[in-house]
């Protein structure tokens, strides 16, 4: 569960760098090279920079979907810290059930899976009974404003809006310590755009720290904490 | 640069179920298996992918115990088998499969007795541990067949009268029917329909969510392994090219051979 005790530091990076090799190319596609930031118990931090700069590869490197070539990403959990960058592949496993969730402009569904279960696979997991976490489920689902008769849907055939409600409610219907956020905005619409602010507003106040990209900044400028710019070759922090 | 070594696990304290190593194994001048390792941690599904060929079947039958390597040791870590499974005679074998290892092969011929009935193909597992009431036969092989999501109203019709689907669940309910350690899964969804596919892959997730089961499934559809598996092995040539988090195998592959693989998917 989120540490309320901000000043907490709950990631510090040092270092990173990643680039892609691509063999058909025979060549290496550089992403980003030597980033440094720390970040706090219920601290937001805004990634800014133009196209193709590599802030969701930041994240995605944290979040460990992508191997980063060097550096660390010191993550604090409730027994220690761990550095996410040469963390065991259980260990990252048992981490993002646990203590950190991602947001993505994308919803991984499941063939033949109802919304509703989508959403509370994640309390399922963390060993909530099927009833309680199915109520849960409506609720954030109701929240975000999918329709009641969609409920049982399977959002494979849902529109892309649709679907990044599904992913929403799924990603933060279980406080995580540390969330990153990859463009959540993109595809919704004013009245799920509000649901989804008010609500990472209650985590940052329940101590979760959360990096994000945004297309539209305007949305979370009040929560704000930090900006960080990426720039081609390196990162530059910049203070509010 | 290339990628950093992976530190041992922190977190995961205990020991992994299914340990594998130094597997090599030949078939005349073929390699099948050259120094492979594998790890299973219980509760994980480790999907492992590769081309006909790379020897991913092979290696999943010495898990089931149906051949032995030239080399390597296997063990689980289960109160009644110390030591390497490859050196159990022919008998304590059969008994370990019996009992905690349970596998469902992409052909139903290698499974099941296709003349007999669906529940008494279940019900074999179960005498084979030593089962012997009827009732209590009946009534098991019942509830796996059950819990298979298979028809009970067809539970006495011989596999041979059902369609590629319902002979999976029967071989699904022979696998789970003693609630084995370790659940063997050899290309379980290939040349079914695609809508029979996805059934079987979610009662597949919902038996492995609900009752925890490690399992390991082989198959070159790297869908199917992307609904299902957490980590992936990457075979090539009898070896493992590469392992990882399937999100992270499938996003940023290392190996020119993943590469190449990842990039084909349709």
């Amino acid at each position: 569960m989120p540490n309320s005790d901000t000043g907490t530091q709950v990631l510090r990076v040092e270092g990173l760098s990643k680039s892609f090799r691509m063999h058909h190319l025979g060549q290496s596609l550089h992403a980003f090279e030597g980033v440094s930031f720390t970040l706090n118990a219920g601290e937001f931090l805004l990634l800014k920079g133009p196209n193709g700069v590599g802030k969701s590869t930041l994240l995605r490197t944290i979040w460990r979907s992508y191997l980063p070539e060097a550096g660390h990403v010191w993550f604090t959990h409730d027994a220690g810290r761990i550095d996410l960058a040469r963390a065991a592949d259980v260990d990252i496993a048992v981490l993002r059930r646990r203590d950190m969730g991602f947001v993505t402009q994308f919803l991984i569904a499941r063939p033949r899976v109802p919304a509703e279960e989508i959403v509370a696979e994640p309390l399922r997991k963390a060993g909530v009974a099927q009833i309680d976490a199915l109520e849960e489920a409506r609720r954030w689902l109701s929240a975000f404003g999918v329709k009641r008769d969609l409920w049982r849907a399977y959002p494979t055939s849902f529109s892309g809006g649709e679907q990044q409600k599904v992913n929403l409610a799924r990603a933060l219907i279980q406080p995580p310590r540390l969330l990153l956020l990859d463009e959540p905005t993109a595809s919704l619409d004013a009245g799920a755009r509000a649901a989804l602010v008010a609500r990472l507003a209650e985590l940052k106040a329940a101590g979760v720290a959360m990096i994000g990209v945004f297309h539209h900044p305007g949305d979370v400028a009040a929560m704000v904490d930090r900006n960080i710019l990426l720039t081609a070759k390196e990162v530059e922090n910049v203070a509010l | 640069m290339t990628v950093m070594e992976r530190l041992a696990p922190q977190l995961v304290t205990g020991a992994p179920l299914l340990t594998m190593s130094g597997i090599s194994r030949r078939f005349g001048a073929v390699v099948a298996l050259e120094d492979v390792a594998a790890t299973v941690w219980p509760g994980e599904v480790l999907g492992i992918v590769g081309e006909s060929g790379s020897g991913k079947s092979t290696l999943l039958r010495m898990m089931n115990l149906e051949d032995t390597p030239d080399t390597g040791t296997y063990h689980l870590a289960l109160p009644e088998t110390p030591g390497n499974l490859f050196d159990l005679d022919r008998f304590a074998r059969r008994q370990l499969c019996a009992r905690r290892i349970g596998i469902v092969y992409q052909n139903p011929h290698l499974g099941l007795l296709m003349g007999h009935s669906s529940s008494g193909n279940v019900a074999e597992r179960l005498l084979i541990a030593g089962e012997r009431s009827f009732a209590t036969l009946r009534a098991k092989a019942k509830g796996a067949l059950e819990a298979s999501e298979f028809p009970l109203t067809r539970m006495d019709d011989p596999p041979r009268q059902l369609s590629g689907g319902m002979q999976q669940r029967v071989q699904l309910a022979k696998a789970i029917a003693l609630e084995p350690a370790l659940l063997l899964l050899d290309e379980p969804t290939t040349g079914l329909d695609v809508s029979v596919q996805a059934l079987v892959l979610d009662t597949l997730k919902r038996l492995q969510r609900d009752r925890a089961i490690t399992m390991v499934i082989v198959s070159h559809d790297l869908g199917v392994i992307r609904t299902m598996a957490d980590r992936v092995m990457v075979m090539r040539h009898g070896r493992v090219v590469e392992e990882g988090l399937v999100d992270q195998v499938f996003q940023d592959p290392q190996h020119p051979y993943t590469q190449e693989l990842v990039h084909a998917k349709l």
